[in-house]
């Protein structure tokens, strides 16, 4: 069935519409597209959230539980032990993942501070100053964007090793700047672009300097940018895996929660159920962050698709 | 666009705002260099040498020159197996999750209490910790006390529980006929199309917001049904943003490292590329192997976007 040519037309009336009992195709498929979309979207929430309700069941779920009744979808007790278990310090019994979310946090909030900070005047000049070099500084950070992290893993192992400072949270801060400014400074100049010029040439007449104009006009027009910008960048240093993985495997002291999780998740000893406590508390703070600031990140991170 | 292209202006204005975009842009500059361009250059250089993890402060950092560790890569009967599941590995994965994304894009196109919140679950999968979701998975999929493995034995009638995550393959009847089916790795891809629909669902969803309404309701008035006003109408505008998904998805796909390896670790005919070059760098210390591992999966990611540009075309815009 071609239908494409009728499509283009300027349309004049409908067709005469089939008597209602008729099962004509278009009827057909409406109250079958109109089932399947109910379907579909039954199954897709159920597929995406059923592992993140299992995660918080099985954490709160006794191990003998478990394994005895492993299709259990509904806890028969509820046991918080596990979180005080996954919590409390290795002096005291637990995995300690006390110290490891504080690291978690300490690592995340600075790259964000660190990453705005280099950010924001960047993406500034990019939007809004005419410099040599301007295009292929874009270019580089899109490039960068794209570029496999696994190929960076290798050469930043071995300087790091080399000048001793793998096992620093600072070495693990640099890498991770590197890795979101690009990225922010991307977000954060499709929305300086929004701000009407008119402003600022206004600020210019009245004598502002640049920098003026920046911080007094720009940035604040340009905040609800720089929240959900602040947000991705926690999320992504929050949830880093890699290059945590590499620097500061063989330190208990400094792991993060991912890493911690993970380099705990293989031992037989730790019971599953208090290992399933460590990724809710892990997860939380993200499912938070993100229900909080939903609209804004996803309105950031597609500007650029709707336009098409 | 800028203020010192838009209205004439005397030159000393323009040059400071010139010299002001560069002080401002320094900073950013400077990391991205010493942190990515410097040590992508030295991956290329540490590729051509023998240098070994123990020998780093004897040796220090530049030693001869040799053209062994990519003789040896390129020799090595596990890296054709590793880039040939890389492949297989990227290109479901970027089908699978693009066309579950639309889908759910599509379905997800009618108004009803709740959709916000839908929508916004859809994502959880691509934001949430890796390292948690993993470690989920794992558990579901445990062949002891999983849920699918008992909702599968008791409800399902396996004779079995089936070790997803470590069983290299299985044989599976369908309509008679035994075919061996690559368990592991069938599951690390249904992983990866779990958790990054969600990044094609999210873009797909902004490009259908944005799609002007009048076309699709001269389709109706012209009686076209619903497949046809899709097939012809909706899916024409959604190609452009479809072919940028497909180069962003196989990119980040194909240098996938931390499902792979804190899903399976590469056992069971999972060993992707990447993490053959982890575990040449940390297990057995071999800079220079590893240099030379990652380098030629760049370059075999380079030809491959190059013939996709060649054949397939330019995406129209950038992400």
């Amino acid at each position: 069935m071609t239908r494409a040519a009728p499509v283009r037309q300027a349309p004049t009336s409908r067709p005469p519409a089939p008597p209602p009992q008729q099962w004509t195709r278009d009827r057909v498929e409406d109250v079958l597209f109109g089932v399947l979309g109910w379907v579909v979207i039954a199954v897709l929430v159920a597929v995406t959230l059923l592992p993140f309700y299992y995660m918080v069941i099985l954490s709160v779920r006794s191990l003998d539980e478990v394994i005895l009744r492993p299709g259990a979808l509904w806890p028969d007790s509820f046991d918080l032990s596990t979180y005080v278990s996954v919590l409390a310090s290795p002096d005291d019994g637990g995995q300690g993942f006390l110290l490891f979310l504080r690291n978690s946090a300490v690592i995340a909030v600075l790259t964000v501070v660190v990453t705005l900070l280099a950010a924001i005047p960047g993406a500034y000049a990019i939007s809004r100053l005419q410099f040599a070099g301007r295009r292929q500084v874009s270019t580089l950070f899109l490039a960068v964007y794209l570029f496999p992290a696994i190929l960076l893993a290798v050469p930043l192992f071995v300087f790091f090793s080399a000048v001793g400072l793998r096992g620093s949270l600072v070495g693990l801060l640099v890498v991770y700047v590197a890795q979101t400014v690009p990225i922010s400074i991307y977000l954060l100049r499709n929305y300086f672009e929004t701000v009407p010029v008119s402003l600022e040439e206004a600020a210019a007449v009245d004598g502002a300097s640049r920098w003026t104009i920046l911080t007094r006009i720009s940035l604040p027009l340009a905040m609800p940018a720089v929240v959900s910008n602040a947000l991705y960048v926690f999320m992504i240093a929050w949830n880093e895996f890699l290059f945590a993985l590499l620097f500061l495997a063989e330190d208990r002291e400094r792991w993060t929660v991912s890493l911690g999780l993970s380099q705990l998740a293989g031992s037989i000893e730790i019971p599953t159920t208090v290992l399933m406590a460590g990724s809710v508390l892990l997860t939380l703070p993200i499912v938070v962050l993100f229900f909080l600031a939903e609209r804004l990140l996803v309105e950031g991170l597609t500007s650029g698709a709707e336009k098409g | 666009m800028t203020l010192s292209t838009r209205a004439p202006r005397i030159r000393t204005v323009a040059q400071r705002d010139a010299r002001f975009g560069q002080l401002l842009l320094a900073p950013t500059l400077l990391i991205v260099l010493v942190v990515v361009v410097v040590p992508i250059l030295w991956t290329v250089v540490l590729a051509f040498q023998d240098l070994r993890l123990i020998d780093l402060r004897r040796r220090g950092l530049f030693g001869s020159f040799t053209l062994d560790n990519i003789i040896g890569i390129l020799t090595s009967p596990g890296f054709w197996t590793a880039l040939r599941t890389t492949l297989l590995f990227s290109i479901v994965g970027t089908v699978a999750s693009i066309g579950v994304g639309l889908i759910a894009a599509l379905a997800l196109r009618r108004t009803f209490r709740g959709r916000t919140f839908v929508r916004a679950s859809m994502l959880l999968p691509y934001v949430a910790p890796v390292v948690a979701v993993t470690f989920v998975w794992q558990t579901m999929l445990n062949p002891q006390f999983g849920i699918v493995n008992a909702v599968g034995t008791d409800l399902l009638g396996w004779d079995d529980p089936v070790a997803f995550l470590s069983q290299r393959s299985a044989p599976v009847s369908v309509f008679g006929v035994e075919v061996e089916v690559p368990v592991a790795l069938l599951t690390v891809m249904a992983f990866e199309t779990w958790r990054y629909f969600p990044f094609a669902f999210l873009f797909l969803t902004a490009r259908i917001a944005a799609l002007p309404g009048d076309l699709e309701e001269a389709a109706v008035m012209d009686g076209a049904t619903v497949s046809q006003r899709f097939r012809y109408v909706v899916f024409p505008q959604l190609l452009p943003t479809i072919a940028l998904l497909a180069v962003l998805r196989f990119i980040f796909t194909f240098n996938e490292f931390d499902d792979i390896y804190l899903l399976t670790g590469g056992a069971a005919g999972t060993e992707v590329v990447s993490v053959r070059v982890y575990d040449l760098l940390t297990a057995r210390g071999d800079v220079g192997a590893a240099s030379a591992q990652a380098l030629v999966l760049a370059l075999v990611l380079v030809v491959l976007l190059g013939l996709y540009f060649r054949f397939v075309g330019r995406p129209g815009e950038e992400p």
